[in-house]
């Protein structure tokens, strides 16, 4: 039977949140299953598991990627961030904050999702990284409800926060600049 | 304990939340639940369950119609980690009704549409469940069916049913046929709509666990109770025996109202099994097995005399559906009401086709109906050559246009009016295709929005513990729509406590039944139950108290009257506990209750490409009081951009040889992402409604969706001078009429 030599079960060790976590593992796993069904890290959610939605945004050494389309083995020597460590309810990430103040949500199930993402993609931003709509390539893109809109389209929300997202984002990135951060 | 109840049978000219010294109820508060929904600890559906948790993975039909004559099943079971490949007459159809204990369609091998389910594989794990889902071998016979609603419009029939009453089938009055002919104006085209998809975003998922004879079910569901009694009437259990929990549920917009296939099949597996099951869908589940918006052939016509006012409205649509099913789209629903005309004519019928299941899709009738009717006035206003604002509202009626019931409050002429007036409508662009900026054309477009007021009955307890917390406990869910929230809000203002020191706990049958989530009447049910109980409380302190509740004044924690001031924990003895309900009556029966709207919307069309561009958006609503001005902002913008979606770019594509679902993904089926929504003006207008309950509040969750694809449509027009009636409209439809 090919299904069952296809079948093949491995040790796997993750950093999660700084937190290391060892199991042995069907290969065929994703890092979005691992989290979810192997770690009990429910946090990061599973929308469509084709790289469609962005609820499963993590960061992973610091860039966001859809942890369904990648394999948790591939992964062994990465420091991974959920948002169970971007913050907690008693103890919330600046960011956190604003989306609950700007109302950046209303069912909730994106809302991991469109947290990682959005920290992933400010840092993108800073680093420069131009984006379809940035109109020159060189300068560092300003940080204006285009880019943001279109930086974070990969992020679904059927809620449709769209707009309370992306106060949220920006009020966010207003007070990180204020600190002079 | 003690019950209290109201029913509306009286305006309610006092309402207790207009006496809180310092009202929470009407203010901006952040969603309590927000802690935990922007950490990842509001745990959903499929994040229940415990060690020896199994995954199963339906197996679904490869033929949009036909027989299952053989299952071979060997091969998968053979597979590691298999516990089951389950077989079992219970596995349903499709999903049940929003309402109603009847058990869904069963135990049948014949196919009605493609990817409906079959059977479930049950595994150790995730992984192996999948593989071996995709293990099994199915050999059918393949049947005749109808898979395109356009070859069918002739078989349709008129619904069998009207569906507990809430959607009438058919109205007419006075002779719509000699009032065209003398009409000065007439309109008379055809609009059609897709198939669409709910898409929330998250998956319908049960984790299902057997205790002895008692069934615990972890599930995303709108109304539980629902599921509760279609899932017990399959298994022919008592409905004490099943407990259904939903206390976090990631959006459903209609799709998860009845009982659907996933969690019947995760009940059966788990009592086989006598272990755990969760049953999660795939996404391309979601799309071809659990419901769809139906798909919609609406003929409109509309006469109106040379002063523009209407002498004639007919609205008759076709819709299609699974043979046997109840639910048809009720598209005429809001026609009944929305203008005046002495000739009128409202009527629907089904055509039966071989498709998923049609089901509720947020504001069901007026989602799509009023695409149509707000087109059409679009284009009767052009033919006038009158100002489509205008038009609406020399058409506005008194009473309702064929009931002749007053309304309980109707403030859609004010909505136009200030709507026209924030979006800057005098300076709009009055030549259609005229107005360019480069590439662009741009185009103003408006519609009207009305969605009717529902007000059932609902019960939730409220009780005061020894230290004075106050908790309500109630079935009622919070789908993003903010009820946890607003139900704090309330207890608050009216026992005057802290709102960190009420705890709102939702989403289990086995706490008192409420109304669920659909038909945008969940805030107002409930929260009406929570004040019966609420006001039975507050006269049971006062009498703990001494004194009268009528002078007392509830704040701080205290009861406070003349000299008398008592914390309420020195009153509560071992805590007071009230089941406060809720009951229809003749408020609700003998007024037309309706929230109205409007929406003014800036279209780009990209003369070149075709592309098209929300660019402004305003839109103002009147619902009675509005309880928390936040989270309804949040509504209104995710019902008006459901409405853009459903204008620019959803289509459930169905093969017309199969009516298997070919777009069934996030990646093919569009619905609007960040770059498609600008930012969104939404105002709601002062107004009570002393006849719809006693917090003087109407429904919210569906107005936004009512008339904004119009809004949109109309400004495409105005931009391009292209009429597109087949929705959405994507740009080859455009093309034709627009020049580079
Ligand atoms: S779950 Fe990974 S992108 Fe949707
Ligand atoms: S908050 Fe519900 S999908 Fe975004």
């Amino acid at each position: 039977m090919d299904w069952i030599d296809a079948e093949v079960e491995a040790p796997l060790t993750l950093r999660v949140n700084g937190v290391p976590h060892s199991v042995r593992i069907d290969t065929r796993t994703t890092l979005l299953d691992a989290l979810r069904e192997r770690f009990g890290l429910t946090g990061t959610k599973k929308g469509c598991d084709h790289g469609q939605c962005g609820a499963c945004t993590v960061l992973v050494n610091g860039r966001r990627i859809n942890s369904c389309l990648s394999l948790a083995m591939m992964h062994a020597d990465d420091e991974i961030t959920t948002i169970e460590g971007v913050g907690a309810p008693g103890a919330l990430h600046p960011l956190q904050t604003a989306f609950i103040d700007a109302d950046g949500f209303q069912c909730g199930y994106c809302t991991s999702g469109q947290i990682c993402s959005a920290l992933g993609m400010l840092e993108e931003v800073a680093a420069g990284w131009p984006s379809h709509v940035s109109g020159d390539l060189m300068p560092a893109p300003p940080l204006d409800l285009g880019e943001i809109c279109e930086r974070m389209s990969g992020n679904l929300c059927r809620c449709a926060a769209y707009p309370r997202i992306v106060a949220a984002i920006q009020s966010y990135a207003a007070s990180r600049e204020g600190e002079g951060a | 304990m003690s019950e209290a109840s109201i029913t509306m049978d009286a305006p309610f000219e006092r309402s207790l939340l207009d006496t809180a010294p310092a009202p929470l109820v009407g203010t901006s508060v952040s969603r309590v639940d927000g802690p935990f929904k922007v950490t990842g600890q509001a745990r959903y559906a499929a994040e229940h369950g415990s060690g020896d948790l199994a995954y199963g993975m339906l197996v679904r039909a490869p033929v949009g119609s036909g027989r299952i004559d053989r299952l071979d099943t060997a091969a998968a079971e053979a597979m590691p980690g298999v516990l089951a490949v389950i077989t079992d007459a219970r596995l349903i159809r499709n999903g049940g009704d929003f309402a109603g204990a009847a058990a869904p369609p069963h135990g049948s091998r014949d196919v009605v549409y493609f990817g409906q389910p079959i059977a479930l594989v049950v595994a150790d794990s995730f992984e192996r469940a999948r593989a071996a889902a995709s293990a099994v071998r199915l050999s059918y016979e393949r049947k005749p069916g109808v898979f395109d609603l356009a070859e069918v419009l002739d078989s349709a029939e008129p619904p069998t049913n009207d569906i507990f009453g809430l959607f009438l089938i058919h109205t007419e009055q006075g002779d719509v046929a000699g009032a065209l002919k003398q009409a000065a104006v007439v309109v008379d085209e055809v609009w059609t709509t897709p198939s669409q998809s709910h898409a929330p975003m998250e998956p319908h998922a049960t984790v299902a666990q057997w205790d002895g004879r008692r069934l615990t079910l972890h599930g995303s569901y709108q109304s539980p109770v629902t599921t509760r009694d279609q899932l017990a009437t399959l298994l022919g259990l008592e409905t004490a025996q099943v407990r259904v929990l939903a206390p976090f549920v990631g959006g459903g917009f209609g799709s998860k109202l009845g009982l659907m296939p996933e969690a019947a099949a995760a009940a059966i597996a788990a009592q086989r099994l006598g272990r755990p099951v969760k049953v999660a869908l795939p996404r391309q589940h979601v799309f071809e097995m659990t419901g769809r918006r139906p798909a919609t052939h609406q003929r409109l016509r509309l006469g109106a005399d040379a002063d523009g006012k209407l002498t004639t409205i007919a609205h008759e649509t076709i819709t299609d559906q699974l043979e046997g099913e109840m639910f048809f789209e009720p598209a005429g629903i809001a026609t009944h009401l929305l203008y005046a005309a002495p000739n009128r004519l409202v009527d629907h019928k089904v055509a039966r086709v071989n498709k998923l299941l049609g089901v509720s899709m947020r504001a069901p009738g007026e989602g799509v109906g009023q695409l149509s009717l707000e087109c059409a006035m679009d284009e009767l206003a052009e033919k006038l050559d009158l100002d489509p604002v205008e038009l609406r509202l020399r058409n506005e009626p008194e009473v309702h246009p064929e009931t002749g019931q007053a309304f309980s409050s109707r403030s859609l002429a004010e909505c136009l009016r200030v709507g026209a007036e924030r979006f800057g409508w005098t300076a709009r662009n009055r030549a259609p295709g005229r107005c360019r900026d480069g590439e662009w054309l741009i185009g103003h477009g408006m519609a009207a929005s009305a969605r009717g007021n529902l007000f059932g009955p609902a019960k939730v307890r409220v009780r005061i513990d020894a230290d004075g917390l106050a908790a309500v406990e109630t079935e009622m869910t919070d789908i993003g729509t903010g009820t946890y929230t607003i139900l704090s809000q309330i207890v608050a203002d009216l026992l005057g406590v802290a709102l960190d020191r009420v705890e709102v706990r939702l989403g289990d049958t086995d706490a008192p039944t409420s109304a669920g989530s659909g038909g945008s009447w969940g805030a107002t049910t409930a929260g009406s139950a929570v004040y019966a109980a609420c006001e039975k409380l507050r006269v049971m302190l006062a009498e703990a108290a001494g004194v009268t509740s009528g002078n007392a004044v509830f704040a701080d924690g205290m009861i406070v009257a003349g000299e008398v001031r008592r914390p309420l924990s020195e009153l509560v003895g071992n805590g007071m506990v009230v089941d406060g309900a809720t009951a229809p009556g003749t408020s609700n029966a003998h007024f037309s209750q309706s929230s109205y709207g409007a929406h003014f919307c800036e279209m780009r069309v990209n003369a070149v490409t075709g592309e098209m561009r929300v660019a402004r958006w305003n839109s103002v609503f009147a619902a009675g009081r509005i309880l928390n001005t936040k989270t309804a902002t949040s509504q209104a913008i995710g019902g008006i951009v459901f409405g853009i979606g459903g204008a620019l770019t959803e289509e459930l594509v169905h093969d017309v040889r199969t009516g298997k679902v070919v777009n069934r993904d996030l990646g093919e089926y569009h619905v609007p992402v960040h770059a498609d929504i600008p930012d969104i003006d939404v105002l709601y207008l002062e107004e009570r409604d002393r006849l719809a309950n006693p917090l003087l509040a109407k429904g919210i969750g569906e107005l936004g969706v009512c008339g904004s694809g119009a809004a949109v449509a109309n400004a495409i027009y105005n931009a391009t001078g292209v009429r597109v009636r087949d929705f959405p409209i994507t740009l080859d439809k455009l093309f034709p009429g627009i020049t580079p």
